[in-house]
């Protein structure tokens, strides 16, 4: 058994979530006793970040160190990733959910003839030589076990799944030369517009606070920035506020808007309608305040706070800081 | 302009999910099934308003029995112009988009539109795979999308942290989401043209699926909630990092 681990970077800066799909497959090498894990990397970065994979478990990287693949086209990327399965033999892709990773994990999953599960959530099982792996249905209400049993099979992981286990490993780099060409890339970047500033893009983040209906209007928003800045983490909101342009729509969690799984949420003035439950539901710690103890949110949280939270949130904040000044 | 829209029954939102057969299947007796909200809301919804600036079809073609036609009814009531049902149910999404991409070939479809994902299964998967199989670009999680001409396709997609403005040729794939539409009720008027609409059954081709489910399960219930004094709402903050240890 092989592992080949596609592993995503902008501008050479690699993400999070490859390092965590990283640390995932040297996990499942090792549960498998698989012979190695193979990192690719396509386009442009710098050599010291290529070899620095080692110490996520890669024991090998191919890089196509070539300028087309600073493009993102995912017909071209799956040809070079299918090109690389075969030259390692792998039995087992893994690349994160993320959003490169639900744009190529499909066509390859065709290309390869090797069945796909889109959305890990934890190591795989055993069951004889097949790979059992968990993942989330009906928006979270549910989890499926799926067979993995083809020649080669694909795991997409779910951002915030696994954690980055960071060693003292290191690996080969070799070049990697795929037969894509300029025709490989129909789709042109007409341009790109950042959007969250300097914190962690929400389907990545950790820590995150979201707000609702509940803080009557943009105006009061910085009592919720106030907390995610103390807790270094990414705001979010509710539908209706995105909805009514309180708050930009690429903050709105639900099952409409993004779907996530932070180590914890805290709900804001947040009735919990089960369409906001589909985005969150899969969040490790949910937190809750609200002045009505009536609102369903209560019952899918762990902690609540009943009451005004213009009141509690300066609170929270103050205590926010206190605890990383002693803790810092 | 011959557009085709991938359109899928979903159990509501807010059903209740259960599984029989010793968890081996969903349960969907007394469950009441409704259009996949992106589906409906972003893909068929835009595909509409393409058709109504350049002229053309809109087609939607469903996988399943007899029991989606009342999902797809509704879709001919919104304004495609025809509907194609797939006589089969597939167990997975490469399943779906084997068949799709199967009918499809043969159409020369300018443009397919799927939903960004199905509310039961989310997969996320059909779209690209109907693009690999028919060799076609494939845009995923669009939250907008123009054609200043019937050729060509701008869209906005999101990436983690920034949106990706994306331009490509058709023929080609996109998965839609919230932005690219506003949802529409069907009017009366929809809704008795609907009905005269043609829905051509068509038979599967046959396609062997790639991966399976072997078991479902309901996550355990979270504890009750631990209801914390808004007095001593910094209380919060220790039991986050000594008890729930996420801070």
């Amino acid at each position: 058994m092989s592992v080949l681990v596609y592993i995503d970077h902008a501008g050479g800066n690699i993400k999070k979530v490859s390092l965590e799909a990283l640390s995932y497959a040297t996990k499942v090498a090792e549960l498998t006793g698989a012979a190695g894990v193979t990192a690719l990397v396509l386009g442009s970065a710098a050599d010291a970040t290529v070899a620095g994979l080692g110490a996520y478990g890669a024991t090998h990287v191919l890089w196509a160190n070539n300028p087309l693949f600073d493009n993102f086209d995912s017909g071209a990327f799956t040809k070079a990733i299918a090109e690389a399965a075969a030259q390692t033999g792998a039995n087992l892709v893994v690349l994160s959910h993320n959003s490169r990773g639900k744009a190529i994990a499909p066509r390859l999953s065709v290309r390869l003839k090797a069945p796909l599960i889109a959305g890990a959530v934890s190591l795989p099982t055993l069951d004889g030589s097949a790979l059992v792996v968990r993942k989330s249905v009906f928006s979270g209400k549910a989890f499926a076990d799926c067979v993995l049993a083809g020649a080669t099979n694909i795991i997409s992981l779910n951002p915030n799944a696994y954690s980055v286990a960071k060693g003292g490993g290191s690996c080969s780099v070799s070049a990697f030369s795929p037969s894509v060409s300029a025709a490989d890339f129909k789709i042109t970047t007409v341009s790109v517009e950042k959007q969250s500033g300097d914190a962690v893009p929400l389907p990545e983040a950790e820590l995150v606070v979201s707000a609702g209906r509940g803080m009557r209007g943009p105006e009061n928003w910085y009592l919720v920035e106030d907390l995610a800045t103390a807790l270094g983490a990414t705001t979010a909101c509710s539908r209706p506020v995105a909805d009514v342009h309180w708050r930009p729509h690429h903050e709105h969690v639900g099952q409409t808007g993004i779907t996530i799984r932070p180590n914890l949420y805290i709900a804001i003035g947040i009735s919990g309608a089960i369409q906001h439950l589909a985005g969150v539901n899969n969040s490790k710690v949910i937190v809750v305040i609200n002045k009505d103890s009536e609102a369903p949110f209560f019952k899918a949280a762990d902690y609540g706070i009943v009451g005004d939270a213009f009141e509690i949130l300066p609170k929270l904040t103050e205590a926010v800081k206190r605890f990383k000044a002693e803790h810092a | 302009m011959k557009i085709l829209v991938c359109v899928c029954q979903t159990p509501d939102t807010a059903a209740k999910i259960d599984f029989v057969d010793n968890n081996t299947q969903f349960n969907a007796n007394g469950v009441t099934f409704i259009m996949n909200p992106t589906d409906e809301w972003y893909a068929l919804v835009r595909a509409i308003e393409l058709k109504k600036q350049h002229g053309g079809t809109v087609t939607t073609i469903t996988v399943g029995g007899a029991e989606n036609e009342q999902t797809i009814r509704k879709g001919l009531a919104i304004g495609a112009d025809d509907a194609v049902r797939i006589d089969t149910n597939a167990a997975d999404s490469y399943g779906v988009a084997a068949q799709i991409a199967e009918y499809a070939r043969s159409q020369n479809y300018d443009l397919i539109l799927t939903g960004k994902e199905t509310i039961d299964y989310n997969g996320s998967s059909v779209g690209g795979m109907i693009a690999e199989l028919l060799d076609l670009p494939y845009l995923s999680g669009a939250s907008h999308l123009d054609m200043p001409d019937a050729n060509t396709a701008i869209a906005k997609c999101e990436i983690e942290g920034g949106i990706e403005t994306l331009s490509a040729a058709t023929p080609l794939v996109i998965s839609s989401q919230k932005g690219m539409a506003e949802q529409v009720i069907p009017n009366m008027q929809g809704i008795m043209l609907s009905r005269r609409k043609p829905l051509t059954v068509v038979a599967p081709a046959a396609i062997n699926d790639l991966a399976s489910v072997k078991v479902f399960e309901k996550p355990a219930p979270r504890s009750s909630v631990k209801l914390i004094d808004p007095d001593n709402a910094a209380d919060l903050i220790r039991l986050l990092h000594e008890e729930a240890k996420v801070i």
